[in-house]
């Protein structure tokens, strides 16, 4: 919608200006002509390719990434952010409303977008050699070769500074050992980027899908972010030439700094689940007749409609000021925590209200809202807690760690 | 929307009139200027948005936002294709009254070179011999090998304009196009037929509209996106295609818009509980209806 026309042509006729249930704030009117149609381009690539087929990926536990990684090449979405080798060197909006329109489709999509652009291609960009860039970036921006990043482990989650996975030196090689659990894209990937300790510190590797020790198997038995492969990467005397190590970096800043590019994206991409649950469920109330007359004349209904409402547009503003801040090179890891940890609970605040106001119709997959609540159970887990972004958040008021 | 094809096939060919314009594809690429392709699109309000009359109540009210109309992506699309295959570009012609480019940049996005956009207040209330003046006449100073066009589109649906285009050109006239490839001595097009599909052959220049579903749109890439406004937009009035505004628009519209109201509501419908002799009732109401 033009909100300025609408704008323009109400003030002309003279009609109360009436904000429309879709747009209240009228925020559209702050995105350019090129992010208006790069979201309405990603928005009707969701409902024509994704939609049609989520609920049956999500209830078989699927997600047909290659196909789905050649859609977002083609789109020009992977590494969207990034520029050379292919990327278009985008604004920050125009990746957020990116992640935004893919995850309200489904957050295993958006997930996959994040893990290949910020996740997998930053750190090749940003801190991989000239050759490292030359062999992946290009065939990882058209979606050719899928990248995974590879982080956590069993017994180091939101500690991911204990990490158990080493790499040693063995003559110029190095050898890598240990297991990373909860990668998603893992057991697809052509290309894991591997944290692991070594005399150095913490050091970023590039381990192609098919090296002797390397293995990938998928974590069955998940009730959330089903439709997204998620792995257990099991390394075994890895044996890697020396310039598989990522040379620009060393220490926790090299993965710290990959998650705040994802998690950016996040704060634009739980705004978009949040838009599905509140739009089905406007939708559904305005349809579903009890004592007489549509569930959404109710005082009960409409408060809960209208948190949702704010909750959509307020997360928003907040995103889009994020990416400001962004495009401007002046945004603080703390500030991006704000985004993912307040926006991630309005979304999940939002699909655990929507579903109530859907009834039974709620809890099946013929509404996306039961969907979206359980892969929020994902989002407000991976990439940092909602714990561990709330004591980031008081670590900068109080300069006070309260992490260990 | 795709049909399917039987093996009937009809063979024609379609009689290469004097033409105003000629530019042979052999001779373009030979000189390996490709072919040149025009694809004529049109902006339409949302049909996702409920539709509203405008205050005279005889036309769309086409203030808000306009959209590329979709049935016009097939179009684009094989353009795309043939001038990916063949070398060449793709120019978009359309009349936009009220000056909106939104719809275009889309097909731009999409990948098209240039558009040349007719805007003046006057062509307002044009009927479709109007609008087929009107893109004729931007057509003629493209001088494309190919013309492309939608069979209709999605607000009008007159239908009219392809052919209309194509007899104000003395162009030779392909419709309902389901293929299209450029041989190098003209176009070879399967046309589609309820029967199956004609295979027609025909010189170039000329005028085919394509099928709506027959290939499938791509979607604008990011990077497609950020280069459709730099691309070469020419904005054209009336004056600079030299036609008179009495020749379009309301003035020089020869179809007069009597009317239009709403289609009626649907009545409640008839019910009738099944004592046995339902079937009865059924067949006597298939009766009525003439069906069997
Ligand atoms: C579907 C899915 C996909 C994922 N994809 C990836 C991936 O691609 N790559 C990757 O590396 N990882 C991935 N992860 C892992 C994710 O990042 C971790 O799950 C996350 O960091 C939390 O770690 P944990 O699960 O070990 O929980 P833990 O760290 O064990 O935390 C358990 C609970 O304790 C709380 N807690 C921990 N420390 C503190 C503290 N100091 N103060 C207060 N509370 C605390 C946490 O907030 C949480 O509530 C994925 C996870 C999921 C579920």
């Amino acid at each position: 919608m033009n909100t300025e026309a609408q704008l323009s042509h109400a003030a002309r006729s003279g009609a109360t200006l009436s904000p429309s249930p879709h747009d209240f704030l009228g925020i559209d009117s702050l995105l350019s002509e090129e992010e208006l149609l790069l979201r309405s381009t990603v928005r009707r690539y969701v409902e024509e390719r994704i939609l049609p087929h989520v609920a049956d990926w999500y209830e078989q536990g699927t997600l047909p990434a290659r196909e789905i990684a050649s859609d977002l090449g083609r789109l020009g979405l992977l590494g969207m952010q990034l520029s050379g080798f292919g990327c278009a060197d985008s604004s920050a909006t125009a990746y957020g409303l990116a992640c935004l329109e893919l995850e309200a489709g489904d957050s295993g999509v958006r997930s996959f977008m994040s893990v290949q652009g910020a996740l997998a291609m930053f750190p090749i960009w940003a801190y991989g050699s000239d050759e490292q860039r030359e062999r992946w970036l290009a065939q990882m921006a058209t979606g050719e070769a899928i990248g995974c990043f590879a982080l956590t482990e069993p017994d180091s989650g939101s500690d991911p500074a204990s990490m158990r996975t080493t790499a040693r030196r063995d003559g110029s090689d190095w050898l890598l050992n240990g297991t990373k659990l909860w990668i998603t894209n893992g057991s697809v990937a052509d290309v894991a980027v591997v944290w692991a300790q070594s005399e150095d510190g913490v050091r970023g590797f590039l381990v192609p899908a098919g090296t002797p020790g390397f293995a990938a198997s998928d974590i069955p038995r998940k009730l959330s972010l089903r439709a997204s492969v998620t792995s257990e990467l099991s390394l075994v005397n890895v044996r890697l030439p020396a310039d598989a190590a990522l040379p620009g970096v060393a220490g926790m800043r090299g993965p710290l700094s990959c998650l705040t590019e994802a998690r950016f994206g996040i704060a634009f991409g739980a705004v978009g689940a949040a838009r599905t649950c509140y739009e089905t469920a406007l939708q559904y109330s305005g349809e579903r007749n009890q004592f007489g007359g549509p569930i959404s004349r109710f005082q009960l209904t409409q408060q809960k409609l209208v948190e949702m409402m704010i909750g959509v547009q307020r997360g928003m503003l907040l995103a889009l000021h994020l990416a400001k801040l962004k495009d401007a090179g002046r945004i603080s890891p703390a500030q991006v925590s704000f985004g993912k940890l307040d926006n991630v609970r309005m979304a999940l605040e939002a699909a655990r209200s929507a579903r109530s106001v859907l009834g039974a119709n709620g809890i099946t997959l013929d509404y996306p809202i039961m969907r979206h609540m359980n892969n929020l159970e994902t989002v407000i887990t991976y990439e940092g807690t909602h714990e561990i972004h709330t004591l980031v958040l008081g670590q900068a008021l109080t300069k006070q760690s309260a992490f260990g | 929307m795709r049909q399917r094809h039987t093996h009937a096939q009809r063979r024609s060919s379609v009689a290469r009139r004097d033409l105003p314009f000629r530019v042979a594809i052999r001779g373009r690429r030979q000189h390996n200027q490709g072919v040149k392709i025009a694809v004529c699109v049109k902006q339409i309000p949302d049909p996702a948005n409920p539709g509203r009359l405008d205050a005279d109540g005889k036309t769309l009210a086409r203030d808000e936002k306009l959209i590329l109309d979709e049935s016009d992506s097939y179009g684009v699309e094989m353009a795309l294709q043939l001038a990916e295959a063949a070398g060449g570009e793709v120019v978009l012609v359309s009349m936009s009254p009220t000056g909106e480019v939104g719809g275009i940049r889309t097909a731009l996005a999409m990948g098209a070179d240039a558009a040349v956009i007719i805007s003046d207040d006057a062509l307002a209330g044009s009927d479709a011999l109007g609008t087929a003046k009107v893109l004729a006449a931007a057509l003629r100073r493209t001088q494309p090998d190919l013309i492309l066009t939608a069979t209709e589109s999605t607000d009008g649906y007159t239908g009219t304009v392809p052919a209309q285009i194509a007899e104000l050109l003395s162009l030779p006239s392909v419709t309902f196009a389901k293929s299209v490839e450029v041989g190098s001595d003209g176009l070879l097009v399967r046309r589609q037929a309820e029967y199956g599909y004609d295979e027609v052959a025909c010189p170039l220049p000329a005028v085919v509209s394509v099928t709506a579903g027959v290939v499938e749109p791509r979607y604008p890439s990011f990077r497609g996106i950020m280069a459709a406004k730099s691309k070469p937009t020419e904005m054209l009035t009336l004056a600079g295609l030299g036609l008179e505004p009495s020749e379009v628009g309301w003035t020089g519209a020869r179809q007069r818009i009597i009317d239009v109201s709403p289609v009626p509501e649907r009545g409640g419908g008839e019910i009738c509980e099944d004592d046995g002799t339902g079937h009865e009732r059924i067949v006597a109401l298939l009766e009525e209806l003439k069906v069997l």
